[in-house]
């Protein structure tokens, strides 16, 4: 588990830092196998670092596809590649632990890959400081705002090797202005760290906003349904009318994916 | 790839602002705590105005020679049985050699019930197994134990200690296992994705989230030591040194009931003040240092 979260043979590595991640004819079933699948005969390929969003309604299995690529869980059949390392899983929650300081959640990360005790302090203090919290290191997390939760979390992600960032709908419980900022941020950080990011959301416009491909999934089961690659330069606004044009198109499509289940 | 430089600096200012003042508003405001005096005194005075109530009824049955005063003393004899334990020193040895054997009873079973609770914690099959014979072991009264103890190991302190860990190990592994199904599942996924497995996982993911529902259990653990201590002392008499339990039972054979009533005293306040010095301070910095305290948190 440490280069690769399912074993694959020799053809698979041929190039191996050509991606980030590639699924492979991921289908994956709650239970046994009878039961309709989740996922679907999934193929995606991420290449290093490029800012993918997987957009699609609830039951699309948007979820169950990040827990695979996280080696969570094993797809019932398909190959999940990621060259890159463990990669990070952040989560809605920021699921800090709360017996930890800040920069003690982000130290655990790093000694749980092994960086020695002389750097892990540095190391978080420089990672607190890429999302702008470096006076927050010794603050307990129930002393933090959701907004600086979900940014130590996102620091916590760095902390960790593998080049592969996955994102479960992190901002979703957050309110409208700190969502922006954290747009922002998260722009900004891809920019400067270089890493893949898979960002899993079912809002249109937040996917426009960060991603440079929108994936849309569809629901029971989850197949790739259709693709965009978003042109519009970055940093975007969450209000530009290009980013308005293209979710207005996207959610067109959601709406029907949907609406193919109402009968 | 990452395609376009960062946002022009003008507007990186305003963001800051920004940010920074979502991060004030949001920030929980620690609310003004109130005098701690005040607080103590409105915890202590229910219970003196309870304990002098019994005092009073105390009073009243000895003045009603419910008992002949042999078998009923008066209030102010025992106190002055009391005062005499506590000047001649027997009471201070007594309490010391008592609450030292305790300590390192409760220690060993600490250390025991930990390792035995995170085996059973870390596998399903053990769990099952051995269960539900550690929990039927905690019903059973320590006492129990005492004539199979002294069968063992004589009249040394091997069997006080026999009996503490046998009282409070169970206690301790049911407080611990309680303490980890109480840990949020997320705590573990993200124990997963960070990469912690094996003893890493149990280490610095599962023992530390389990913390604070295992506090319940290590308290209950020390209730019962302290009692399987005092049940062993009163039934082992010689040949170990005199502890409150030695005490109790001297004040029996010598038919000395305010002998009797101020060692029960002393059992009962040793209980107290352990709770209140290292219990209630441990439970208090764990729940607060995680924003457990029942305050108002923001959110």
């Amino acid at each position: 588990m440490t280069t690769t979260v399912t074993a694959v043979d020799g053809q698979g590595s041929t190039a191996p830092a050509a991606v980030a991640a590639r699924l492979t004819g991921v289908t994956h079933h709650f239970g046994e196998a009878s039961r309709p699948p989740v996922l679907d005969r999934i193929d995606l390929t991420v290449a290093p670092g490029e800012f993918v969003c997987l957009l699609g309604a609830s039951g699309c299995g948007k979820s169950t596809l990040l827990s695979l690529v996280a080696g969570l869980d094993q797809p019932v059949s398909g190959t999940v590649e990621v060259p890159g390392g463990r990669p990070a899983l952040m989560f809605q929650e920021p699921a800090l632990y709360p017996w930890l300081t800040a920069a003690g959640n982000v130290e655990l990360a790093l000694r749980l890959r092994g960086v020695a005790r002389a750097e892990r302090r540095e190391e978080a203090q420089r990672l607190l400081t890429l999302v702008r919290l470096e006076g927050s290191g010794p603050k307990r997390v129930h002393e933090l705002s959701g907004g600086m939760r979900q940014r130590v979390a996102l620091a916590r992600a760095l902390a960790q090797e593998g080049d592969l960032l996955l994102m479960d709908e992190p901002f979703a419980a957050l309110d409208a202005i700190t969502r922006d900022v954290l747009h922002e941020e998260l722009t900004r950080i891809w920019t400067e760290t270089g890493r893949a990011v898979i960002f899993v959301t079912h809002n249109v416009r937040e996917a426009v906003r960060l991603g440079q491909r929108v994936v849309l999934l569809s629901s029971r089961p989850g197949r790739v349904a259709r693709e965009w690659s978003v042109d519009i330069p970055q940093p975007r606004r969450i209000d530009d009318p290009d980013v308005s044009r293209l979710s207005a198109e996207i959610t067109e499509d959601l709406r029907q994916e949907i609406a193919r289940h109402g009968h | 790839m990452a395609t376009d430089t960062s946002a022009p600096p003008t507007r990186r200012t305003a963001d800051d602002d920004l940010a920074a003042g979502l991060d004030a508003l949001e920030t929980p405001i620690a609310a003004p705590r109130s005098s701690v005096w005040r607080a103590a005194w409105r915890a202590v005075w229910p219970v003196l105005a309870a304990l002098g109530a019994l005092l009073v009824v105390w009073q009243v049955a000895y003045l009603l020679e419910l008992k002949p005063p042999y078998a009923l003393p008066s209030p102010a004899d025992t106190w002055h049985t009391l005062l005499g334990t506590i000047q001649d020193g027997s009471a201070w040895r007594a309490v010391t050699l008592s609450v030292q054997r305790a300590a390192v009873g409760f220690s060993m079973s600490v250390v025991v019930g930990v390792a035995i609770g995170v085996a059973l914690a870390a596998s399903p099959l053990l769990r099952r197994a051995f269960g539900p014979i550690i929990t039927g072991l905690q019903s059973l009264p320590s006492v129990a134990w005492v004539p199979a103890a002294i069968i063992w190991f004589q009249l040394t302190d091997a069997t006080m200690y026999a009996v503490i860990l046998l009282g409070a190990v169970p206690s301790i592994v049911n407080g611990l296992l309680a303490g980890t199904d109480q840990v949020p599942p997320l705590y573990l996924r993200v124990g997963r994705v960070l990469g912690a497995t094996g003893w890493t996982r149990i280490r610095f993911v599962l023992l530390p989230a389990a913390l604070p529902g295992f506090l319940g259990g290590l308290k209950q653990g020390w209730a019962f030591a302290w009692r399987s201590l005092m049940a062993a002392e009163l039934i082992v008499q010689t040949g170990l040194g005199t502890g409150l339990g030695q005490i109790l039972d001297l004040g029996r054979v010598t038919s000395d009931m305010s002998l009797v009533i101020a060692s029960i005293g002393l059992i009962f306040l040793v209980g107290i003040v352990i709770e209140l010095v290292v219990f209630a301070p441990l439970e208090r910095h764990v729940l607060h240092s995680r924003g457990l305290t029942g305050q108002a948190s923001a959110r």
